[in-house]
């Protein structure tokens, strides 16, 4: 589509971010970025698994505010995002849930823009920000919002210090890259395979290649899409990655706990291991990258 | 497309597709005022992008005789053009000239076929491997695979389970034309989910596969596209009109789900100042909402809806005030959709098209009363126009062209069922078809 490629007046923050907090997560170290869906399967349950992401090594948290028709999402995590609508969740609860939350890393909401523009009577994106920023939130992801249509984000987002991330996918290049790529602030989004998520265990070539394609921009490179394993943390850090971003593995966890009735403490528990295995492999790949002559 | 007399000043001024400023509309970039755009997964915009030009290339620039050959089999296999027919006795009954846009005479009973026939031929000129779809009621669904095996393409259709259960008839029809059947148990397994499922198939595909999307609803370029391929509806009975009656009808009246074939039925005359555009929706058994249930008992998006983004658009829809999307409903599955395409929700903001909603009854009363007065069952759908006519007639110019959107064929025990809890004049004795059959 053509539209209007306005700029954004400043260059968005590319360089620096808006967060201090979420540049400083990626600063020293491969950024272990956990998700799970707030409000799974309920709210008492869903603060406690999240404060377990927390101690499990998290750098920065994804909370996902659920939308009736996450369209972006696989089976996985939209079972998660109708059990958390089921429970009551709605983005009122979700921002008291985040002023709640006793962690360290900081924030980011990964919701639809749907939600987003509707926040307030006033429509539009402002509103719902404001309300974000006042709740502790550092950053936004929103996957069916194009950078095409960003624009009056992207401005909020500025306003109220919020970073902007977006997802790039294997299959974005030339000006929709750049087009992305000017517009973004904290860090960018690196889909790992084409698709929607869901845990799988092999290393995509297409994540390499999107890596090679980013690495002139200066914005840490998070990659996420079927991230379920240390040993498969270690290889995607050790192939470029700033970070990695979890999501489908951890919700997997909650939903057999689910299935199984297993105990918060046990979810929770099982939570907190997964982090730090998947902290340790990130780590390991940093480490295993310094040292490999050819590193690139 | 073909040669018409040329007696009134009326006569568009060539054969070919119209290109005034109406129809240009959102070809450029997808924008209707404020609705439309592409609000999509970063995955999918190479697909959109890929898409855009393949329409503008084949669809507006009939590179390789695309077009030529989409008109050739619309013809051949589809049996166009289709009549506009005079209603005799409800032109008597409503003391106006009443003409039907038979579009129930389409192949397949409807005017889906319109869609899915050009959709799946640009699929093929794209160089794509597979078809894949959403389907409601089964509808669409089945257009696609009718279209799908015409052309021998590999067809999938995603179908909501609770959907699949309920609309056996059709899935069988398209398997027999070789067309499988995905069921959908995400969600809540009715027409939003099929949609966002198909959306993610189309995630992981789009390099061999083309979704066939249903409607003037999705991302750009789907509502444009979609629309060109239905305003074959509009352009025939514009120049039927002509032909018979000497001149332009002063309404066109049209159901509204999604809005195809309301936008096949309009697209024509949208630039004709004079002629009024009525979209009738599914009024459902209330337009009063339940937020706390977040259902809608209704599918008027028009009407009552709010904007909003759903499924690649800015739009208006049927949403809680959080925006979460609210279950819709309709006694016709078709219209049971809680958004509608962005052109449409311009159009009645700009005060062009006159929104308009027919509950239930008044709907399952116009059934009846086509059935019995003019020996054409419509498809509950349709029945809603006819539903509109009858409570408003007596608002409307003295040429009313109705568009028959579908054959009620489909919808027999739907209409079984609903006849029997109501007290309907037209409606015939229904103890022998109630008692146990």
């Amino acid at each position: 589509m053509t539209g209007e490629h306005a700029k954004p007046d400043a260059d968005a923050g590319a360089e620096t971010g808006n967060s201090a907090a979420i540049a400083a997560a990626f600063a020293d170290g491969p950024a272990y970025v956990p998700y799970l869906a707030v409000g799974d399967p309920d709210y008492e349950a869903s603060k406690a698994y999240v404060e377990a992401l927390d101690r499990g090594g998290a750098d920065v948290i994804e909370l996902g505010l659920p939308f009736s028709e996450p369209i972006a999402e696989g089976p996985t995590i939209q079972g998660a995002l109708v059990r958390a609508l089921d429970a009551g969740m709605t983005p009122d609860r979700f921002f008291e849930f985040a002023e709640g939350l006793d962690v360290d890393a900081p924030l980011v909401c990964m919701t639809y823009y749907n939600l987003i523009y509707q926040y307030d009577e006033e429509t539009g994106p402002r509103p719902f920000v404001e309300r974000a920023a006042a709740a502790g939130i550092e950053g936004l992801v929103v996957p069916d919002l194009p950078a095409e249509e960003a624009d009056p984000l992207r401005e909020a987002c500025d306003e109220f210090g919020l970073d902007l991330v977006f997802i790039v996918a294997p299959t974005t290049v030339g000006e929709r890259l750049d087009r992305i790529m000017s517009r973004v602030s904290g860090y960018v989004y690196v889909q790992a395979r084409l698709g929607t998520t869901g845990a799988r265990d092999d290393v995509s070539d297409q994540t390499t290649e999107s890596l090679d394609r980013l690495a002139d921009y200066d914005v840490p490179k998070a990659v996420g899409f079927g991230i379920s394993s240390g040993e498969h943390a270690e290889r995607i850090v050790a192939g470029g990655a700033d970070g990695i971003i979890v999501g489908s593995a951890l919700v997997d966890i909650v939903a057999d706990g689910v299935e199984n009735d297993l105990s918060t403490e046990a979810v929770a528990e099982r939570l907190e291991s997964l982090s730090r295995e998947l902290k340790e492999g990130a780590e390991r790949g940093h480490a295993a990258r310094a040292e490999a002559p050819d590193a690139s | 497309m073909s040669e018409s007399d040329t007696r009134t000043a009326e006569e568009p001024d060539t054969a070919v597709p119209s290109r005034r400023p109406g129809r240009e509309r959102g070809r450029d970039d997808g924008k209707f005022g404020r609705y439309g755009g592409q609000y999509v997964p970063e995955a999918l915009m190479p697909a959109i992008e890929e898409l855009t030009d393949a329409y503008e290339r084949y669809v507006l620039n009939n590179e390789d005789g695309f077009m030529d050959e989409f008109r050739e089999r619309l013809a051949d296999f589809g049996g166009r053009p289709i009549p506009l027919q005079r209603a005799d006795r409800l032109s008597e009954r409503y003391d106006r000239e009443i003409y039907l846009k038979r579009e129930d005479l389409l192949h397949g009973g409807a005017h889906k076929l319109n869609n899915a026939l050009g959709q799946v031929l640009l699929a093929k000129y794209m160089g794509k491997e597979r078809i894949i779809a959403e389907t409601g009621a089964g509808q669409h669904g089945t257009a696609t695979a009718m279209a799908a095996a015409h052309l021998d393409m590999p067809c999938e259709i995603y179908m909501g389970e609770r959907d699949i259960n309920r609309q056996r008839p059709n899935v069988f029809r398209m398997k027999l034309n070789g067309s499988e059947v995905n069921p959908v148990t995400a969600g809540r397994g009715t027409l939003k989910e099929a949609i966002s499922e198909t959306m993610r198939d189309w995630a992981t595909t789009v390099e061999t596969t083309h979704y066939v999307i249903g409607s003037v609803v999705g991302p750009h370029p789907f509502p444009v596209m979609v629309r060109d391929f239905q305003a074959v509806i509009s352009e025939e009975a514009r120049e039927q009109s002509i032909e018979k009656t000497g001149g332009l009808p002063t309404d066109v009246v049209a159901c509204a789900g999604g809005g195809s074939n309301t936008m096949g039925s309009f697209a024509a005359f949208v630039d004709d100042e004079d002629v009024a555009l009525h979209a009738v929706e599914a009024g459902g058994s209330t337009l009063e909402v339940d937020e706390e249930a977040g259902v809608a008992p209704n599918s008027a998006s028009l009407y009552t809806g709010a904007e909003g983004v759903l499924h690649g658009a800015r739009t208006k829809l049927l949403q809680d005030s959080d925006g979460q999307i609210m279950e819709s409903h309709s006694i016709s599955s078709g219209l049971d959709y809680a958004g509608v395409g962005p052109e449409l929700a311009y159009l009645v903001d700009e005060g062009r098209v006159n929104p308009v909603a027919v509950d239930d009854d008044a709907a399952l009363e116009g059934f009846h009363r086509l059935s019995r007065t003019e020996g054409i069952i419509p498809a509950l759908e349709t029945a809603h126009a006819f539903g509109f006519l009858e409570e408003h007639h007596e608002e409307l110019g003295e040429r009313v062209v109705v568009n028959v959107s579908g054959r009620g064929d489909k919808d027999l025990d739907a209409a079984i069922e609903e006849t029997d809890k109501r007290d309907i004049d037209e409606a015939p004795d229904m103890s022998m078809f109630t008692g146990g059959i």
